[in-house]
């Protein structure tokens, strides 16, 4: 069996897997559940400043996008931080890290870009006992209007001053939480590095419209009438937060800084796609909005099986091994060549491959062959681009073969180059040309 | 090749038609199917499907599971609850269980396809030969399993689990019970209930004996002194007699040994069945008789049964399997007398029946069916010796709910036991809830090899 035990900046917990800041952590009620479940840890809902809390919408507060069988594919939200008083949350807190010694608790805080603020909330948390911050600078709706989340997440330098602050006043471990609504993720994880933040946790939503209520020409959820913005998340962000993790985890400034893995993380796969590309943990926050708690048993069971048929022992063994395979386009081998090979025992002969090469790419695939209705690659046509492979509806119907070096390529009519070459030194390269000049 | 003569023949089909009309009833699904069936799941909470399992199996987990691409670990879902989740995947009545059960049904009447996948993921493991479990420390706790059918193989597993060591006697020369004797050819294709049973085994600790016999060889006395607890698996080897005139003639079978030797051909070509034949119940017996008389080539099958459609049994589904095969099922019809001919079966003769205030009354018409070959299906019965002063009633074994009878020490699940619901499905959760008592109640009793102090 896998050794699933996670230690990420020094907070143990049972395994990888911890829930991230939103409702499933709003109190011990569901923190408590979600434990006896299995998970490994919990960010607890955003704590705001003492005084009256901030107040929610008494409407809808989510929209959604499905597939056609009502799989929860993308979920957008214009909730706040929490809407219950510091102090309940904080008492709740230290009860049920109490309670359960063995799982991380994280705090996750949202007050206002001010010395005073920060240094007024942290003894409050450290009291509860808590294994560390994290500092949201993410919400991208309701508080970012208020100067804080995204508004301060997308500025470098008022990270780098918070996160300062916070390692000045508590020795809790700070996690800083980034922002995808930003054009450069490497900036935000940068300024947390140079402010002195133990880890960078991401993503938060991104900025979203849902979807648009056309009788009534409004977004959704329409509150009253009108909608805004809120923060989309789950499986449809998955792409974006893994691009995000890898950039950070890659860029020499930044590198070796400890990644919390969020967004879309649905099943074990996703988990273990986050991990390998330098995280050391994920965070979960809508497969459990769908599924509840339960869910978690799929992703533990699933990575632990996995690890096990592969022979990978702990998550050392995985996290980050993907990140030197992921590199600048630049780097890419020119030399390498592919074409599509159609498996004809497979083919159903939809005809989706065909059109979608002759239509919009290379013209590479046949549609009749002697006057049959019959789907071929022409080798001296293709590309390798792979578009026909993600249309056809039958798995491993047609898959990528890689032209051995020395074989001729048919469209081209040059044998395949056995060395490695990029655009770096390609002739059409201007830069090349320069240089070699 | 084939003929359609008279008589009970074998041989009455080309050899190649043997081969496709016992093939598997449901095939299984390859991957791709696997995982669009699965992607219908909800994950429901609290599952229908689950509470409606009687070994309740985690099915929305495991369902997951697959659709995960984790057949494994979705399979130690399926054994961690049923060990033989392999066969319940392939024989349960699943229409009137978990997908009876099954949210999907409510809007779309059409469930997910809990035993389909059921069998994927097991399968998966099982070609694998993946091993789940070991045995803890052992025990030094021995107990006899009588019995090597379902309930009594999930109770020897479940005990070796925990450590025990476990002697199975049975008085048949094969293992498995009705998985082997019993479940229709066409459940069970390619020999799977042994593989299943070396599946079971192969966590060690268990020495079977085949060919043993409780009352003959030896006697639960007996037993209770050489083991720590025994636990009875016996299921009901007795078969219900018709008590009529010309019942001993050629050609008047019990359902039961027919399927029986039928299970037992690699061909079935050489299992001789009637050109013309009756079948007396109505229940899955009667069914699976009728079903594989026909299989095997008869021309005219008919079910005779005494009450009515809804009183059957046999399932929906199981009766729409018959009627597509070509089977007549006839409600309303008791026999009455068996005509003979030269010692011969030569037909039935039957009577209406009706209900009169709620009694089963014969009305006095009655009619003639030509038949060669009448099988009896009215039910089997629990057939005990040696078995000392255990309580019965009704004819089988008494337990409490944790499978305890009435003398100490002696456990006893499945169809013997009085109750149940005779199914593959239930003598599975009783062997193992049994087994569980054991072992609590060799926990609660002082420790077998106590420290000197
Ligand atoms: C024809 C037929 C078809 C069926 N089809 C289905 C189906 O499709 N789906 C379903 O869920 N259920 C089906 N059933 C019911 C199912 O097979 C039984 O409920 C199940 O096998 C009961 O398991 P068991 O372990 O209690 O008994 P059994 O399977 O009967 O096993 C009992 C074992 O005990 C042994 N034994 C008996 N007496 C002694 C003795 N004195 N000494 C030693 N050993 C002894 C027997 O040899 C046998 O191996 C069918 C039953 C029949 C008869
Ligand atoms: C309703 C809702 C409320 C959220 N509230 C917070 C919050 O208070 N603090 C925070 O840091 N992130 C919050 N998030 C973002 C999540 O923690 C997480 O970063 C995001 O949902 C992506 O993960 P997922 O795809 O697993 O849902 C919230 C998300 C949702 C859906
Ligand atoms: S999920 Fe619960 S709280 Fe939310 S709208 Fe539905 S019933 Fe109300
Ligand atoms: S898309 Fe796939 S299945 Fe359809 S014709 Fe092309 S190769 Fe065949
Ligand atoms: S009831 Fe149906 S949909 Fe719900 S968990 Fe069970 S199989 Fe899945």
């Amino acid at each position: 069996m896998a050794d699933l035990r996670n230690n990420f900046v020094g907070i143990k917990s049972p395994n990888p897997f911890w829930l991230a800041s939103a409702p499933p952590t709003d109190k011990a009620y569901n923190v408590e559940r979600a434990f006896k479940a299995g998970w490994g840890g919990v960010v607890w809902k955003t704590l705001g400043e003492e005084g009256p809390p901030v107040v929610n919408v008494n409407g809808p507060r989510y929209g959604a996008i499905w597939g056609a069988d009502r799989r929860l594919l993308g979920l957008n939200n214009i909730e706040l931080i929490t809407d219950r008083d510091l102090y309940v949350n904080l008492r709740e807190m230290k009860q049920v890290k109490m309670n359960w010694p063995d799982r991380a608790l994280i705090a996750s805080i949202m007050v206002p870009c001010e010395e005073e603020a920060w240094k007024a909330i942290l003894p409050l948390v450290e009291d509860t006992g808590a294994d560390g911050i994290e500092l949201n600078f993410g919400c991208p709706h309701g508080m970012s209007e208020r100067g804080m989340g995204s508004a301060v997440g997308q500025v470098p330098e008022y990270i780098e001053m918070v996160v300062r602050w916070c390692k000045q006043y508590t020795r809790m471990p700070v996690i800083t939480k980034l922002t995808p609504n930003i054009t450069d993720i490497r900036k935000p994880a940068r300024a947390a590095k140079a402010g002195g933040t133990d880890a960078v946790s991401l993503i938060n939503t991104i900025n979203s419209i849902v979807s648009v209520d056309l009788d009534n020409f409004a977004p959704n959820p329409t509150v009253g009438g009108k909608g805004t913005h809120g923060g989309y998340c789950g499986p449809a962000v998955k792409p974006i937060a893994l691009n995000m993790v890898a950039e950070i985890a890659r860029d020499p400034e930044t590198y070796g800084l400890p990644i919390s893995g969020i967004g879309g993380v649905t099943t074990w796969r996703d988990a273990a796609e986050f991990l390998v590309l330098g995280a050391g943990n994920v965070q979960v926050c809508t497969a459990a909005m769908t599924y509840g708690f339960k869910i978690v048993q799929e992703m533990i069971s699933g990575l632990s099986d996995w690890m096990d048929a592969k022979g990978h022992r702990t998550l050392d063994d995985i996290t980050g091994r993907a990140v030197p395979n992921v590199t600048d386009w630049q780097y890419l081998n020119l030399n390498y060549v592919a074409k599509a090979k159609i498996d004809q025992d497979a083919c159903i002969k939809c005809g989706r491959c065909h059109i979608a090469c002759e239509d919009t790419s290379h013209q590479a695939i046949t549609q009749f062959v002697n006057g049959v209705r019959h789907f071929e690659v022409m080798e001296d046509e293709c590309v390798g681009c792979n578009l026909c492979v993600n249309v056809c509806p039958v798995e491993n119907c047609i898959t990528m073969e890689e032209l051995p070096a020395g074989t001729i390529d048919q469209r081209t009519g040059k044998p395949v180059d056995p060395n490695y070459a990029n655009w770096t030194t390609h002739p059409n390269n201007p830069m090349a040309r320069q240089a070699a000049e | 090749m084939g003929t359609t003569q008279s008589g009970i023949l074998g041989g009455r089909l080309p050899l190649g038609e043997y081969e496709s009309n016992f093939s598997d009833l449901h095939p299984p699904l390859d991957k791709h199917e696997a995982l669009v069936a699965s992607d219908r799941c909800y994950f429901c909470h609290d599952a229908p499907c689950m509470t409606a399992c009687p070994t309740s199996i985690d099915i929305p987990l495991f369902i997951r599971q697959i659709s995960t691409g984790n057949p494994i670990g979705s399979a130690k879902t399926i054994f961690d609850q049923n060990i033989l989740g392999g066969m319940c995947a392939r024989v349960c009545p699943t229409e009137t269980l978990c997908e009876q059960a099954c949210v999907r049904n409510t809007a779309e009447e059409r469930p997910v396809e809990i035993g389909r996948l059921q069998r994927y993921a097991t399968d998966v493991a099982m070609k694998e030969n993946k091993q789940f479990y070991t045995r803890a420390a052992s025990s030094g706790r021995k107990v006899a399993v009588i019995g090597a059918g379902p309930a009594g193989l999930a109770a020897a597993h479940r005990l070796a689990v925990k450590g025990h060591d476990v002697v199975i006697y049975d008085a048949r020369p094969k293992s498995g019970g009705l998985n082997e004797y019993g479940i229709a050819a066409y459940k069970s294709v390619d020999d799977f209930a042994q593989k299943e049973v070396d599946y079971v085994l192969s966590i060690g600790g268990i020495e079977v004996r085949n060919g043993q016999a409780l009352g003959r060889d030896f006697t639960l006395a007996e037993l209770q002194e050489q083991y720590d607890a025994v636990f009875l698996g016996l299921g009901l080897a007795g078969v219900n007699a018709l008590r009529l005139e010309g019942e001993n003639a050629e050609g008047v079978e019990d359902a039961v040994d027919f399927i029986a030797a039928l299970r037992q051909s690699k061909t079935k070509a050489d299992i001789p069945v009637g050109r013309r034949v009756v079948v007396l119940g109505g229940g899955m017996t009667a069914i699976d008789a009728a079903v594989q008389a026909k299989l095997l080539g008869a021309e005219e099958v008919t079910i005779c049964y005494r009450r009515g459609k809804e009183h059957m049994n046999a399932s929906e589904f199981e009766q729409d399997l018959a009627a597509s095969k070509g089977v007549t099922i006839r409600h309303w019809l008791q026999p009455k007398r068996i005509a003979e001919k030269d010692g011969k079966v030569a037909g039935i003769e039957l009577e209406y029946t009706t209900l009169e205030d709620g009694k089963l009354t014969a009305t006095g018409e009655t009619g003639i069916i030509a038949a060669d070959q009448i099988f009896k299906a009215i039910g089997q019965s629990f057939l005990g010796s040696g078995l000392g002063a255990l309580k019965l009633e009704g004819g089988r074994i008494v337990t409490d709910a944790e499978g305890r009878t009435s003398i100490d020490n002696v456990w006893a699940g499945g169809d013997c036991v009085l109750g149940g619901e005779d199914l593959t499905v239930s003598a599975v959760a009783m062997g193992r809830d049994a087994a569980e008592s054991i072992n609590r109640a060799f926990a609660a009793a002082a420790p077998r090899a106590s420290a000197v102090a």
